[in-house]
């Protein structure tokens, strides 16, 4: 019983570590979607100028995409999202000239690379062309982020090495028990010839089967879990859906978790009889 | 069929065992070991099951090499051979019948063979009305019947039996030893180790007899003489 307790607890961590991967994976790509560098160019740059490094740009391998935002479109997204807004539709029919300027939403295939892309076009655009790059702010959010990501992962990680290192120890303590109590059984199982298998099957499948319960009892756990919990996520990241995809993976959650588990237990099983049952 | 040729058993605490043992045991002998308590009786028996392992010496079983042999034949090995000790050795939490099917059971032979040799076994042992007794419920011959019976459900071609009278009364005793006379009778050889006098001077067959870990005699028709 505490066997599969303890063999549960660890393989409840090891569940909540995916899961919690799979979240985190979610939920950065979906942030690292939603950020770029934005260059804003002079008002005095030319269409030309701008789309010449928009081309430039879209050639350097880190680079996804590139979009152009001319300073027309900057105008029209800028009204669009203003349009009930009184004061400032009349401070913008007052000027006779467009405010805004061109823009480029550059992504990068990965966000590290965002300095890199930042560093090259301050060495390598026209003089006069470009006002501000913006992506520090992003930057250092997102190294934050994937920071946070991989620590959590690798507490995880450990815990759940931890708790399988635990739960190893008490399955080999419960079957060497077992043998002990059962062993004026299994000495007459050799005195009449028992082989090999026949005395010691009995305990590795005992093994297998704490993998086995503790992966049924860990994800019957994590379903009310995952219900409940849920809801926050969703409001945190809307892209990390942990109920669906729990849902929609059950059977290789629980068939990893059963591998892992059964794997702890004939492991610890199989070097208990190798100890404590010489045949 | 059994052979021992110079072994020598030597413990880990360097307490002797067997010294120098060589003989022969041919198939359907009845033969008695005889020797002090400490004289390596069942040193020897170890050895031969296989239990021990020789410091010196081949052992041989039929076409097997004891001393060599790795676990999957030593339990092959072990189907072919009955043992009896003087403890009894029956599980507590099985019956008379059950702790006789075990025997069939670990060697995986089918429930119908159970069926229909267990009760045919402890018919023969005298006990057909006590199958459903635990050990608890059974007296010491009544016990050391059910081990005969468990050493010989499987027909094997040696039963072996460690002081199988030490723990019983005269009568039990020698209810015991008439059934591996019939045991015997049946073609299978027996050997016996004792220290019980009376026993082996009745019986009129061959006796080995062990001081030290040494035999010190092998006689057929043999009487128990140890000085
Ligand atoms: N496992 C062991 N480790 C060390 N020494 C042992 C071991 N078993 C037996 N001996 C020693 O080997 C010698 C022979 O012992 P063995 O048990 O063979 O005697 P035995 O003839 O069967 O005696 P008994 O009639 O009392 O059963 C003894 O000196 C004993 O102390
Ligand atoms: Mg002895």
């Amino acid at each position: 019983m505490a066997t599969v307790l303890v063999m549960v607890l660890a393989l409840m961590t090891m569940q909540a570590l995916m899961l919690f991967n799979v979240g985190t994976t979610t939920a950065v790509a979906a942030i690292q979607d939603k950020i770029d560098i934005a260059v804003y160019f002079k008002r005095a740059a030319s269409e030309d100028s701008m789309l010449a490094l928009k081309k430039t740009v879209e050639r350097l391998p880190q680079v996804k995409n590139v979009e152009y935002v001319s300073s027309d479109e900057a105008l029209a997204d800028f009204k669009q999202r203003h349009l009930t807004d009184l004061t400032i539709n009349q401070a913008l029919a007052e000027l006779n000239q467009n405010p805004l300027p061109g823009s480029l939403n550059i992504k990068a295939n990965d966000p590290n690379d965002y300095a890199l892309i930042a560093a090259y076009l301050d060495k390598n655009a026209p003089a006069g062309l470009i006002e501000k790059v913006t992506y520090s702010q992003h930057k250092n959010a997102i190294d934050r982020l994937n920071k946070f990501v991989d620590t959590l992962n690798r507490m995880g990680l450990a815990v759940t090495l931890f708790l399988a290192f635990a739960a190893s120890l008490v399955a080999f303590n419960t079957i060497r028990l077992a043998i002990y109590s059962n062993r004026d059984e299994i000495g007459i199982m050799r005195l009449v010839g028992g082989s090999n298998m026949f005395i010691k099957g009995p305990y590795l499948v005992t093994g297998i089967m704490y993998g086995f319960f503790g992966a049924l009892v860990a994800i019957i756990l994590m379903a009310p879990i995952a219900n409940i919990i849920n809801p926050y996520l969703v409001r945190l990241v809307p892209e990390v859906q942990l109920e669906t995809y729990f849902y929609a993976h059950i059977f290789p959650l629980f068939g990893y978790m059963m591998l892992f588990g059964a794997g702890l237990g004939i492991i610890s099983s199989w070097i208990a009889t190798r100890r404590y049952l010489r045949v | 069929m059994i052979q021992f040729i110079n072994v020598s058993k030597i413990y880990e605490n360097r307490a002797v065992g067997l010294e120098d043992i060589s003989f022969t045991i041919k198939p359907g002998e009845f033969v008695s070991l005889v020797g002090r308590s400490g004289a390596g009786k069942s040193t020897l028996i170890k050895l031969l099951i296989g239990e021990e392992k020789p410091t010196k010496g081949r052992i041989l079983f039929g076409a097997y090499e004891v001393n060599k042999l790795r676990s999957t034949e030593m339990s092959q090995l072990r189907r072919q051979v009955g043992i009896v000790f003087q403890d009894f050795r029956l599980l507590a939490n099985k019956t008379a019948f059950e702790n006789v099917a075990f025997a069939l059971e670990v060697g995986g032979r089918p429930q119908s063979e159970i069926d229909e040799f267990v009760p045919q076994v402890l018919e023969m042992v005298g006990l057909p009305s006590k199958r459903n007794h635990f050990p608890n419920q059974l007296s010491g011959g009544e016990k050391q019947r059910v081990a005969i019976a468990r050493a010989m459900i499987h027909h094997p071609a040696v039963v072996i039996a460690d002081e199988p009278t030490g723990n019983l009364d005269d009568i039990n005793s020698e209810e015991i030893i008439k059934l591996l006379l019939r045991i015997n009778e049946l073609g299978t050889t027996v050997l016996l180790a004792t220290h019980n006098k009376e026993i082996v001077n009745k019986l009129k067959r061959r006796v080995i007899s062990m001081v030290d870990g040494r035999i010190v005699r092998d006689e057929p028709n043999g009487k128990y003489i140890i000085m």
